[in-house]
């Protein structure tokens, strides 16, 4: 009698009691009409005199314009960082290089709040996440990478080190403020300097941070910021006098980059796409399980590239744990970014959104099962609801593309051998999840899964101390603690 | 029912969902970053405040004591209109029946801790006479200790049946289980003893006695609560959640009641589901309901200890 | 003109067929072939090419590999990788040690091949020398790099965090055409004792020594397919060897600016790991590091929640 019930309970999440709006106070903090590049310290027009308009993703308006770099505009800033490394750079004691970096990452928290703000109106992302994740997180790479700078002949046994010079830095849209740090505190612990280019949907925060750049003081030209599209990127990754390429973006764009700089002396970092199998075993804490799925696919609206964007369940708890996550997901709050109770921002761009909306039509098509959530959605800019897909088969092609939206698709396994392969047959390898209570299974697993960043009853966890970076195609190179120093050095025999 | 004539239909305990501590920190952790305003929050507060079993459970307990509490329980704060009562009062056996009478037809219910509360170290049959005694007297809602030593021990069977014979002892009271989470340990074992109250037939479950450090947490509520939910789907019956001791803040208040809300949804969040054992609290969520009537911080001394 | 294998005592025409008549025993010509997946076979594609000295005589009808024999080459690697990543690295440095055994009980006969490849007998017998050490060295390294290289990450969140090398797979080498010996072992062992295993292509123009060390290598408990050997000509193969979607990288020991533009543009493929070395002193100390195993490694971040650790919140 009970179990013939329990198929049709259902749990109420639309409770008369709910949250009034808490948005926060978009006064605490300033952007400016327009922006211009940030070359040798200083603020300067492009020489195309051409702008292009940031708009916030929530709501289509435009906040600010910001400068397009044309390849002389490039070459100014990777002149004024050579410039800065032969003359200043290099030759500053590390402890005093590292105290500038020291400084940059107090700054940031000084203006966290700012910083905070600005990032969710630019780029969509719950303000929740960048209060709690991107900002302090970005702080805390700069404090790590800052106590390197005159320690670096105690990272590498037997070897000593030397800067490359000048590295160029391209970074995606996902994370703007985190990853700038991440590209710039390494680089400029171990002696580079800097010409990076935040994307263009997502340019402020990284124009904020050249202000604080600016306030403390850090020589002129260690750091430059071009801002633009495409081209920009081109024109820094084809410049002759880079040494270094660190780029974190699509697989696609990513390729292209090393077919680029093949016949220079040029090194590379690419941080590229993913497509991470977040695995379920049936004596899992499935509950914190759940909860690590939430976050390993709805986590920054799902433009995450180690998501965990594949769930693999085995067969026995599949339903258990797909009814979880129907009732998880009913309680994610999708709207406003600046709103304080927000889970699920803007979808990045309506670009991203079309291309997140066409898979969710591949998916039906394909005769997967597709639910989601009922929550409602604002009426302009761009927004997805947090959405699973069932009955998945592996050969989908939602099952195997990488969607970058807060969309999952769950599959099913019966043993250990056949999820390990299942889930190491992708050409990504950049992270993996697995949830189990066995011990000797978690090591079992950890090990035999090709990923550079393996989460085990946990996901989606960072940290500046640890090394984040892929395997195969999801690319090579590390950032983050003692491995993300080597990228950015020649080791002297 | 015991355990032993219904093998076949009771799980075995040992098998009990396995709980991640981390995990289930960063869950309900997440709870406290929701950001309860205006109507939001005077809504959230006065339910809270109509969740409360008001309690005092001292060795210094008096019937004047308890007929001050009552009156407290009836009229929380008179001078300003349109609030709610508490849900219950929570007393010692001894005090079941002056409260009972103090009350009358308020609808505020009377609860009373028995089976050699708080310890739980009796003969089972002090505690059936405890439990008898206190619904005589008119509890109406019966809070029990489970005998941690036989749990720790690993006899659940002990445990289960002495759940069951007191729920059988209560009659028409309804059953609160405290696992007095403070000893237990880990997450494990208070989702198993949680699922061992249910399946005994526990109408509540609750955290603690508010004798014992730590007593109500976020986590360890948020685990229970993930037990209901589990043991709801399984046999369609619903239970109850109180977590007891060491809520004393609104806010605090608020976090739990988010959390009722985003686990177990609507049906819950009422005062016949959901409990918080706390003395203290009521005072401080009526000086927030003032203040967000007002818009002026108040202070302790407008509000009647009692 | 018919230029002629010179062996020790004999003159014989490449097609094995006596010219002189002589009364002394006709000596057995070895035939070399290639190595894939602890086989022996010819190459598929019937082809060959002959090698010679510096004087022009001919020394051996040597295998012209095919790109079909690096596809089963690869196939064999690729078959083998999982056994060979999986053994314990304690076992693999023995393996490696016994190598080494096996190419100090062959000394000899590696010392005429150099000397045939136009080497002095000295400096045929440093460069054994330098090439047994060379596999106890890394021999030894199997179960230490990983101690050197790994680190645990003292993360700010309840977890215990650490990172460590992995094989990075199946690894496509062209060896240094110069040192034959030397450089053929320096490039394959530090690949093979992270647990990679590997498809090389000789030194075209001295590629002897490489097929009999492949001899060494199947009398040793190496797994066949760890290590297959092909000969032939960079100038056919290298593309092929960077072009393939099952490698996972490529080691390149030559400086032709040319062959090194162009993997670097194959390479993207499938972002393949592209190694040169076309500045290592082989036969000296810079020859051999921890750095070489660190060129085919990944390394691997894994997270998990500790219970109870000072500031993880609540506690309970």
């Amino acid at each position: 009698m009970a179990k013939a019930k329990s198929n049709t309970l259902k749990l109420n999440f639309d409770t008369s009691w709910s949250y009034a709006p808490a948005p926060e106070n978009k006064s605490a903090a300033t952007i400016k009409k327009q922006y211009d590049l940030f070359i040798n310290g200083d603020w300067v027009k492009p020489s195309g005199n051409k702008y292009f308009d940031t708009i916030n993703p929530a709501n289509e308006e435009k906040l600010s314009e910001v400068a397009d770099a044309n390849m002389a505009d490039v070459d100014a800033a990777v002149k004024a960082a050579r410039n800065a490394y032969e003359k200043i750079w290099k030759k500053m004691p590390a402890k005093e290089r590292g105290k500038y970096i020291f400084r940059i990452a107090r700054m940031i928290q000084e203006k966290a709040r700012e910083l905070a703000i600005i990032e969710s109106l630019d780029g969509g992302k719950p303000i929740r996440e960048s209060r709690d994740f991107d900002v302090p997180t970005a702080a805390n790479h700069f404090f790590y990478y800052a106590g390197w700078a005159d320690k670096l002949d105690y990272a590498f046994p037997n070897r000593l080190s030397e800067p490359l010079g000048v590295a160029g830095q391209i970074i995606p849209w996902n994370f703007p403020l985190l990853m700038a740090a991440w590209k710039i505190a390494p680089a400029i612990a171990t002696g580079n300097t800097v010409v990076l280019k935040p994307a263009e949907t997502t340019s402020l925060t990284a124009l904020k941070l050249a202000e604080i750049i600016q306030e403390s003081g850090l020589p002129e030209g260690v750091v430059n910021i071009v801002t633009g599209a495409g081209a920009t990127g081109a024109a820094i990754v084809n410049h002759p006098d880079i040494n270094k390429i660190a780029f974190t973006g699509s697989t696609e764009v990513g390729k292209i980059i090393q077919r680029a700089i093949a016949g220079t002396n040029k090194k590379a970092t690419l941080e590229l796409g993913g497509k991470a199998a977040n695995i379920i075993f049936e004596d899992a804490p499935i509950d914190q399980a759940v909860e690590g799925v939430i976050n390993g696919i709805f986590f920054n609206q799902g433009h995450v590239c180690c998501s965990g964007s594949w769930l693999y369940v085995q067969e026995s708890v599949a339903k258990e744990v797909i009814r979880k996550l129907k009732d998880r997901i009913e309680s994610l709050i999708v709207g406003d970014p600046l709103d304080k109770n927000t889970d699920i921002g803007a979808i990045n761009s309506r670009q991203q959104l079309e291309t997140i909306d066409k898979y969710l039509n591949i998916g039906k098509k394909e005769g997967a099962e597709m639910y989601q959530s009922s929550c409602s959605l604002p009426g302009k800019g761009f927004w997805c609801r947090p959405t699973l897909f069932t009955n998945v088969a592996q050969s989908n092609r939602i099952a195997q593309e990488e969607i970058f939206g807060p969309v999952l698709a769950i599959l099913t396994f019966r043993t250990d051998d056949e999820v390990i392969e299942k889930a190491n047959n992708s050409p990504y390898g950049l992270s993996a999840g697995v949830w189990t209570d066995k011990g000797s299974k978690i090591f079992n697993m950890t090990r035999r899964m090709r990923a550079g960043v393996v989460w085990a009853n946990t996901f989606n966890k960072f940290d500046p101390s640890s090394p984040f970076g892929g395997y195969k195609e999801s690319g090579f190179g590390r950032e983050g603690g003692l491995h993300g120093l080597l990228p950015y050095l020649n080791l002297i025999n | 029912m015991k355990r032993s004539e219904s093998l076949f239909a009771i799980p075995d305990f040992s098998l009990s969902p396995r709980i991640d501590q981390v995990g289930a920190e960063e869950r309900a952790s997440r709870f406290t970053k929701r950001s309860i305003k205006k109507e939001s929050k005077l809504n959230g507060l006065k339910l809270v405040l109509n969740m409360i079993d008001l309690t005092t459970l001292e060795g210094k307990d008096t019937e004047g004591k308890v007929r001050q509490l009552c009156y407290k329980a009836m009229h929380p704060h008179d001078a300003v209109p349109g609030i709610p009562t508490v849900a219950a009062i929570c007393v010692y056996p001894s005090m079941v029946k002056v409260a009972k009478k103090t009350l009358g037809d308020s609808g505020i219910k009377v609860a009373s801790v028995v089976t050699a509360f708080p310890s739980g170290q009796a003969p089972r049959d002090v505690k059936i006479r405890d439990t008898k005694f206190a619904v005589n007297e008119g509890a109406d809602e019966v809070d029990m200790v489970i005998s941690r030593g036989k749990f720790h021990a690993g006899d659940y069977n002990f445990v289960f049946d002495e759940i069951a014979a007191i729920k059988e002892a209560c009659g028409d009271a309804r059953l609160k289980v405290i696992l007095e989470t403070g000893e237990l340990g880990t997450f494990d074992k208070v989702r198993r003893a949680s699922d061992i109250a249910m399946q005994a037939g526990a109408d509540f479950i609750k955290t603690s006695t508010g004798k014992i450090q730590p007593a109500a947490t976020m986590p360890v509520t948020l685990v229970m609560l993930e037990a209901i939910r589990d043991f709801y789907y399984k046999t369609g019956r619903m239970v109850g959640m109180k977590p007891a001791g060491g809520i004393s803040k609104s806010k605090l208040a608020l976090h739990y009641l988010v959390m009722v809300k985003e686990v177990l949804g609507e049906d819950w969040l009422n005062n016949h589901w959901f409990r918080f054992g706390a003395s203290s609290l009521a005072n401080d969520v009526l000086m927030q309901i003032v203040k967000e009537k007002t818009g002026v911080y108040q202070a302790a001394n407008y509000f009647s200890v009692d | 003109m018919e230029k002629t294998i010179k062996k020790s005592s004999l003159s014989i025409s490449a097609n094995g067929i006596e010219k002189k008549t002589s009364s002394k025993r006709l000596e057995v010509l070895k035939t070399y072939k290639i190595y894939i997946g602890g086989q022996f076979p010819r190459t598929e594609s019937g082809r060959y090419y002959i090698v010679r000295n510096a004087a022009g005589t001919q020394l051996a009808n040597v295998c012209l590999s095919s790109r079909k024999d690096f596809r089963d080459a690869v196939l064999a690697a690729r078959g083998a990788l999982s056994g060979w990543s999986g053994k314990a690295a304690f076992n693999r440095g023995q393996i490696l040690y016994r190598m080494a055994e096996m190419l100090e009980g062959r000394k000899a006969q590696f010392i005429e091949e150099l000397m045939q490849q136009d080497s002095t007998k000295a400096k045929a017998e440093k460069e054994v020398n330098l090439a047994i050490d060379r596999l106890i060295y890394y021999a030894g390294w199997c179960d230490k790099f990983q101690q050197l290289f790994s680190s645990v990450n003292p993360v700010a969140t309840s977890h215990f965090n650490f990172s460590v090398p992995e094989p990075t797979g199946v690894v496509s080498i062209i060896a240094p055409q110069a040192d034959s010996l030397l450089g053929l072992v320096s490039v394959i062992a530090p690949v093979i004792i992270g647990g990679n295993t590997c498809v090389v292509l000789a030194s075209e123009l001295k590629p002897l020594c490489a097929v009999t060390f492949a001899e060494v290598i199947n009398s040793s408990d190496m797994p066949g397919g760890v290590i297959n050997i092909l000969t032939g000509k960079p100038g056919e193969l290298a593309s092929w060897f960077v072009d393939h979607m099952d490698v996972n990288a490529t080691i390149y020991c030559e400086s032709n600016s040319d062959i090194q533009k162009m993997m670097r543009e194959k390479s993207a493929i499938n972002v393949k790991r592209i190694v040169f070395y076309d500045k290592v002193k082989w036969n000296t100390n810079e020859g051999q590091s921890p750095y070489f195993i660190m060129d085919t490694q990944e390394i691997k971040t894994t997270w998990h929640p500790i219970e109870n650790i000072a500031g993880s919140g609540a506690g309970y």
